[in-house]
């Protein structure tokens, strides 16, 4: 019995009107637990009852209380008829169960009902007694934290990451059981949100299991997910990274490096460790590159150039050809396609890999996994019609095609002999680790320690990390994008507790992912996901990420760390895009540079991840959102065939959405992504794919040729004029927006710096001529005629199409910028005001609607979706709309739902101070340094880790990091914060405004409490909401747990309820109504990394009904603006700080 | 091929407050994008018509969504549907509950029921103002007054408190509730001339002193009911025109003050016991309905048109009313001095108020 669960209903207000004759209501409650239920008196004739009722107390094992909810139902007394339910609240209680996360929940919540939405709110409060169950063979995890943010939270310190952990758990879907034909939509309703609560619950508790077992204590980045499979079930799965976190509470803990795991012992062990500048180093630099790590940095290139390079033949190859080879690769020996030839797959570069079909007659059918891996470089069409294509130099070897098909034996690929897929032959190397190449390369030491990394890696089932933001030093190279889809047959899960099938599937595809990054040369997959999108029977399966290599740093303790000290040397601003190739097996000529910011290590030309931009990364300019949208009709089929049809169209999907993708990143003048989402939905008659990502114009990397565009065979002058205007357009647009991102890369400096390592430079130089010595090409290139230029021929009405998709999408008003990843490079200065907000279209189409007419309408919907939010929210200008999250849906047949969750968040005009003089400071080092790189090095080091660790940065350089260490300090006074708060709760009350200002430490609860029953005024506490982790101008100085939840709602009487606008506008803010409502009752002032999970709406207008299912999820915290921090602390300041103030200069 | 769903919903709700006056001034979603963008609001963001008219219809949404709440104004602060700053919940409120006077000038002194609802659409010719904005004004009107008329304590402070207005706006919604439960007769062709806020000038004299809560700010019934006794003792004063010799010293009194001072003296001395016989009479019928309900329009007819036909000038009427009533403290037979002064005063403003073209 190790838990208490006590509940007091206080009080109620807002009641709806249950009684017509008097106008009134005779309200009670019901408490229920598990099995127990309590009641509270009637309280007659009041829409305003004060229950008042005792201290409910159930007393139950602490699993239950993993998995159940508190659930209060408040009901109408009718003496001679059954009662009447009013609504419902479900608490989850386990915010409660964790030591450091909320002790009570206490306040005004929402009363809701399926049918009529909020009904009133009813005033509760929550507490636990919890007993410490020292069983070791318990089946609960009370005290794991589950955090939705994807970094290490604000106020805890990662100790370790273990990795990643899963769980899923299945049933059936009430709403499609036997009893729901005599049921009401009411009860109905009901009974699957309390099963979804339930199913969450002993999910959570799951991971917490497991977490627990690998000596975790906490879990990040956790994304719960449902799948409402219809007919064959309800599925409920989990995702996250266990950690063992530790909370920055005492005050020297704040003084120590935030990011080292144990300081002391590096003190001991490594004599550079001492506080100087070049010890503080080891938190952000990686590694030397040793062999595996550059490899993996080969693919990275290789995902997007490749892409690109392979974008020429596409148009050059028509449909016909295309087919034709789809129908060679059953041939190719190493290919399973031949086992369920159904299934054949018409794109050769795409992986193939196709299980056996399972037992069951409909399951698993056809199981199509791909992947965008290694891929794009062998195109179909390519080979045969355009075999001297200038931008594939590299002649085909034997070996490439030995290591490939070695590496993956289920691979199909047709023609190495025309592709440029060099980088192939690193592939042997990278997946086993330190190849040979690596001992030349770097010191036998480091080879042994990346050894010591990957198996420390290995042990784990799964590499993964849901993170997509990482301590420094953590993270040290990033490869490129890995996915996998899967195309699978739905059938009735037969067994709710063994969930084998489901489990067995995403097993397939994160063996995918696992052996996708391993053939990139990575170890690790970051920023890891998964989704699906579920159309009738049939259900696409999707995993994603980034393949990178991490320091083990965070994975392994101790011993490592002294070897750590031999690979400080690269810079944190450019480390993880490095390619360090060696220099006499360049594969990839074309696509290689010298680093732009250290010139020491090579780099791709373009990178694309699933990860925030790394805060310490060089960043030209600012970034901006960039969508890739798709449209595909598909033939109405059913069953196998319908997934046939559906595996069979996808690689062209994703192809072609990269494809769009890479030409409006050029478009931009940009060269990466990050934050990168591609989300494939599937529908009866179609596929929408929707890629959206943040460009950023990388320093390290090289600036982005132009677009060009060729007429495959200029015959006639109007078409020529026709090419030259466009390409005076693009030409036009991407200077445009270069002006417009201040995109201003610092072209001068190649010459004022001179490079350090001449040689090679021009050496890369020449490659790059000749990748794109097309004479034809440099005839026309007039603007970009130096840099490479991206090709796009037109040839079919199918690529003007495309370029004029292009053209069309319109930039950013004046004043806004927008971004899908949690920051935007290049502004800084936020002020507090944010606005989260959700926006959903839905859009009717006409039937037979052509592919490119479905494309500029799903294209014109995004577009005027974004066009609309500016125009909203023009009051806030200047703003950025950070972590814009579009999700796609097809509800219908002809019907296209978009869903956009996103905060935008305003900043002052002015060019913040930190900027303004890290710019000078960087130009004042490029004059310095002329010739000694090192200095430039140690300087921007000495910026980089003054800012983080305020004990040892020296005075001089201090101004470049006070940003940082301004949250620092503030850290501290969190500190001088609690122990005030902690005079003030024993008694000795100083009637200050300091009072006020601790307030929102965990006393704030109890203020908010205190205002909410003494002033009926403005009493609701605000609580603001984002899907970012952070709260600009504000420091989180407490999470009060996760908030997960679901509702459904329905209606039929959709008209009187404004239509389906009406409707779900109407469902949206009681959502949000009921996110705060819990928030505060946590006693927490703000929601983080919010996200809206699924937004499922049906609607049947002829019926005058609607349903609508919402399930959004949190992190509650509780934050303390800055200034009131800094406000308050000034009077403490004196009294005990000198320590933190160290890193202070101004 | 439509847009078959738009919405839009932020954590902090996003009002527009031009587009809140056009909703509250009735337009329709088509109308109100007209407007808007004849007043320029394409060229704010780069907008188009598709967007203006997506951002018009679901701000009129949020609008018809806040409506309920904002019917019983304590409620906006401590609902939890929309999180709506302090400042910005004034604004909604106060902008709900402002009307237009040419709308209230209207309905003033008409019974605020449901026949009276029918000739909203009369009045929505006459003015102008879209009947769906008359609908609203009138509900308004008709909210506050049932509110208040069960209230206990001075009116505009009870208005205040319930529907969290601002002083003034308080004010005119007190003017309005006295009118509708006094019945003033306010729509005559000869009352035509005076405005929404004449009266509501007069109704806030009247208020504030001749009602039960003037007296008294404890009393127990709606301060909104003239005080009975004091309407009874007004029967005293008719002593000053049936006496003869006190109505001659009367006059007497006051031509001696105001020889020379006014322009129209002759027509004044002439007047004199016609204008004072119909003051005295008017305040002697007021405890009769009818003839309390009269009160303005015999203010016009008997005081206001005869002055005016003889070109007096506000100044002349100023002077004369101060001498005409402070001249009867003179009169030492008069012995209802206080109920006079009380009487007077009121008289005076509003006569004042109301002497306009």
């Amino acid at each position: 019995m190790p838990g208490k669960l006590k509940a007091k209903i206080v009080a109620g207000r807002h009641l709806p009107v249950m009684d017509r004759a008097s106008d009134l209501t005779d309200a009670f409650v019901e408490v229920k637990f598990g099995n127990t239920t309590f009641k509270t008196d009637v309280y007659p004739k009041s829409l305003n009852p004060q229950w008042n009722s005792e201290w409910f107390k159930f007393e139950v094992d602490d699993e239950d209380l993993q998995d159940e909810p508190l659930q209060i139902t408040v009901l109408d007394h009718d003496t001679y008829s059954a009662n009447d339910a009013i609504g419902k609240v479900y608490i989850d209680i386990d915010p409660l169960l964790c030591s450091e996360a909320a002790t009570v929940i206490s306040g005004w919540l929402p009363i809701y009902d399926t049918i009529h939405g909020i009904r009133g709110e009813i005033n509760v409060l929550v507490k636990v007694d919890l007993f410490n169950d020292l069983n070791r063979f318990r089946q609960s995890s009370c005290g794991v934290k589950f955090f939705c943010t994807t970094s290490i939270p604000r106020c805890y310190r990662a100790v370790m990451v273990h990795g990643f952990v899963e769980e899923l758990v299945v049933n059936e879907d009430p709403e499609y059981q036997w009893i729901d034909r005599i049921r009401t939509p009411r009860a109905s309703n009901e009974a699957r949100q309390r099963l979804i609560f339930l199913m969450s619950g002993e999910l959570q508790r799951k991971i917490g299991l497991k977490v627990l077992e690998m000596g975790g204590n906490a879990v990040v980045g956790y994304l719960q997910c449902f799948d409402l499979e219809g007919e064959s079930g309800l599925v409920v799965r989990a995702i996250g990274t266990a950690c063992t976190l530790e909370k920055i509470s005492t005050f020297p803990a704040t003084a120590t490096h935030p990011n080292n795991s144990s300081p002391s012992k590096d003190m001991k062990d490594s004599p550079q460790a001492a506080p100087s500048t070049l010890g503080c180093r080891s938190t952000h630099s990686s590694p030397v590159h040793s062999a595996s790590s550059r490899l993996s940095q080969g693919f990275s290139v290789s995902v997007p150039t490749l892409l690109f390079a392979g974008m020429k033949p596409r148009h050059r190859s028509s449909e016909v050809p295309r087919a034709r080879q789809c129908r060679q690769v059953p041939h190719d020996p190493h290919d399973l396609v031949t086992t369920l030839p159904r299934t054949c797959h018409p794109v050769l570069h795409w992986q193939t890999a196709m299980t056996s079909p399972a037992p069951l007659p409909f399951s698993c059918q056809s199981n199509l996994v791909y992947s965008l891996k290694m891929p794009l470089t062998n195109q179909p069409g390519f080979g045969e019609e355009a075999p001297g294509v200038p931008l594939s130099s590299g002649p085909p070897t034997p070996l490439r095609a030995q290591t490939f098909s070695s590496f993956s034996p289920s691979k199909s690929y047709s023609r190495q002999s025309s592709s440029s897929d060099t980088e192939l032959s690193l592939t042997p190397k990278t997946g086993m680790g330190s190849g040979g190449s690596a001992g030349k390369e770097a010191g036998p030491l480091k080879a042994l320690l990346r050894q010591q990394t990957q198996s420390a890696l290995e042990q784990r089932e799964y590499p993964f990390f849901t993170l997509t933001a990482f301590p420094p030093g953590f993270l040290l190279h990033v490869g490129g994008v890995v996915s996998a889809r899967s195309v699978k047959l739905l059938d009735r899960i037969h067994n709710p507790d063994e969930p084998e099938t489901r489990d067995a599937w995403w097993e397939e595809i994160r063996q995918e992912i696992k052996s996708h990054a391993k053939a990139l040369g990575c170890h690790a997959v970051v920023g890891y996901s998964e989704s699906t999108s579920i159309c009738e029977e049939v259900c696409i399966l999707s995993a994603s990420g980034t393949a990178a290599v991490l320091s083990s740093r965070f994975m392994q303790d101790g011993p490592l760390d002294t070897e750590h000290r031999f690979e400080e040397v690269v810079s944190p601003g450019c480390g993880f895009c490095h390619i360090p190739y060696d220099e006499l097996n360049i594969p990839f000529p074309a696509q290689l540079t010298y680093c732009y910011c250290c010139r020491r290590y090579k780099v791709p030309d373009v990178l694309f991840t699933t990860i925030d931009l790394p805060t310490e990364a060089n960043v030209t300019g600012k970034g901006c959102l960039i969508q890739a949208r798709l449209c595909r009709t598909k033939k109405k089929a059913q069953g196998e065939g319908n997934a046939t049809a559906i595996s069979s169209l996808l690689p062209f999907l994703e192809y072609e959405l990269h494809t769009q993708l890479m030409n409006k990143l050029k478009l931009r003048g940009m060269n990466a992504l990050f934050g990168l989402r591609i989300q494939i939905s599937v529908g009866e008659t179609m596929l929408l794919g929707l890629a959206s990502a943040t460009g950023v114009y990388l320093t390290a990397l090289p600036s982005p040729g132009g677009i060009q565009i060729a007429g495959k065979t200029p015959s006639d002058i109007t078409y020529e004029q026709h090419i030259s205007t466009m390409q005076k357009k693009i030409n036009d647009t991407i200077d445009k927006n270069k002006e417009l991102y201040e995109i201003n890369p610092p072209e001068v400096v190649e010459e004022i710096i001179g490079s350090p390592i001449p040689e090679p430079r021009q050496r890369s130089r020449l490659f790059r001529s000749h990748s794109e010595s097309s004479d034809e090409v440099s005839e026309l290139d007039l603007s970009h005629g130096k840099k490479d230029a991206f090709v796009l021929e037109i040839d079919d009405t199918d690529a003007v199409e495309d370029i004029h998709a292009l053209l069309t999408d319109s930039p950013t008003p004046a004043g806004f910028y927008s971004c899908n990843t949690e920051i935007m490079p290049g502004i800084q200065n936020w002020t507090s005001a944010i606005q989260m907000f959700t926006s959903v279209r839905v859009f009717r189409l006409n039937a037979n609607l052509t592919n490119q007419g479905l494309n500029k309408i799903f294209s014109d919907l995004c577009e005027n979706l974004l066009k609309s939010l500016y125009f909203k929210l023009r009051s806030m200008v200047p703003c950025c709309l950070c972590h814009l999250n579009f999700t796609v849906a097809i509800p219908e047949d002809e019907l296209i739902q978009v869903a956009v969750t996103a905060v935008a968040m305003s900043f002052d005009k002015e060019q913040p101070l930190e900027n303004g003089k890290q710019s000078g400071e960087k130009t004042l080092i490029k004059a310095i340094t002329e010739n000694d790189e090192q200095l430039q090095f140690n300087l921007e080091l000495n910026a980089e880790t003054s800012s983080h660790n305020p004990l040892s940065s020296p005075k001089g350089l201090s101004e470049v990091g006070s940003h940082l260490s301004a949250r620092d300090r503030c850290s501290s006074w969190i500190e001088q914060l609690k122990l005030k708060a902690h005079t003030i709760r024993r008694g000795s009350v100083k009637t200050t405004s300091s009072l006020e200002k601790a307030s929102p430490l965990p006393e704030g609860r109890s203020r908010s409490l205190r205002s909410n029953r003494s002033y009926s005024g403005s009493s609701v506490a605000v609580v603001k909401m984002t899907p970012l982790s952070f709260i600009p101008g504000a420091k989180i100085i407490k999470y009060l747990g996760i908030i997960n939840m679901f509702f459904i709602r329905e209606t039929s009487s959709l008209r009187e309820e404004g239509g389906v606008s009406g409707f779900l506008h109407t469902f949206i803010a009681e959502v949000f109504a009921m996110v705060r409502a819990h928030v505060a009752a946590l006693g927490g002032n703000a929601v983080v990394s919010y996200s809206m999970k699924e937004c499922v709406f049906m609607e049947n207008p002829n019926k005058n009904q609607a349903q609508c299912l919402i399930n959004v999820s949190g992190d509650a915290v509780i934050f303390v603006r800055e200034s009131e921090l800094e406000s308050t602390s000034v009077q403490t300041q004196s009294a005990t700080t000198h320590t933190s103030n160290g890193g202070e200069g101004t | 091929m439509s847009m078959e769903l738009d919405v839009f919903v932020g954590n902090t709700t996003v009002l527009d407050q031009d587009v809140y006056q056009l909703w509250l001034d009735g337009h329709t979603v088509s109308d109100a994008v007209r407007i808007r963008m004849e007043a320029g609001a394409l060229q704010e963001c780069e907008a188009n018509a598709e967007v203006l008219h997506s951002d018009t219809t679901d701000q009129f949404r949020t609008f018809q969504m806040c409506e309920r709440l904002l019917q019983s104004p304590s409620k906006v602060a401590n609902q939890l549907l929309f999180q709506i700053p302090p400042h910005r919940q004034t604004m909604l409120i106060e902008r709900y509950y402002e009307f237009d006077s040419v709308f209230a000038r209207e309905v003033l002194g008409k019974k605020l029921s449901k026949g009276t609802k029918k000739d909203l659409d009369d009045i929505s010719s006459k003015t102008g103002i879209a009947l769906k904005s008359c609908r609203r004004q009138f509900d308004n009107f008709k909210r506050v007054f049932k509110v208040v008329e069960e209230l206990k304590g001075p009116l505009v402070e009870n208005i205040q408190r319930h529907f969290l207005l601002s002083d003034v706006l308080a004010r005119d919604y007190a003017a309005i509730v006295f009118f509708a439960n006094s019945r003033f007769e306010a729509g005559k062709r000869k009352l035509q001339y005076l405005s929404f806020q004449d009266f509501a000038f007069c109704a806030g004299q009247l208020i504030s002193y001749w009602t039960v809560g003037a007296v008294d700010n404890m009393m127990e019934d709606l301060d909104v009911d003239l005080e009975k006794d004091f309407l009874h003792d007004l029967k005293d004063l008719k002593v000053l025109v049936n006496d003869k010799d006190m109505l001659d010293q009367h006059k007497s009194l006051v031509c001696a003050q105001l020889r020379g001072k006014i322009k129209v003296f002759s027509e004044m001395e002439a007047n004199f016991k016609n204008l004072s016989r119909a003051l005295v009479n008017i305040a002697s019928k007021l405890t009769h309905t009818k003839d309390f309900r009269d009160l303005f329009i015999d203010l016009v007819e008997k005081l206001i048109e005869p002055c005016r036909s003889d070109k007096w000038t506000i100044g002349d009427l100023r002077l004369f009313l101060k001498h005409y009533s402070s001249s009867v403290h003179m009169l030492e037979a008069f012995r209802h001095q206080v109920i006079w002064d009380r009487y007077m005063s009121v008289i005076k403003s509003c006569i004042l108020k109301m002497y306009h073209d």
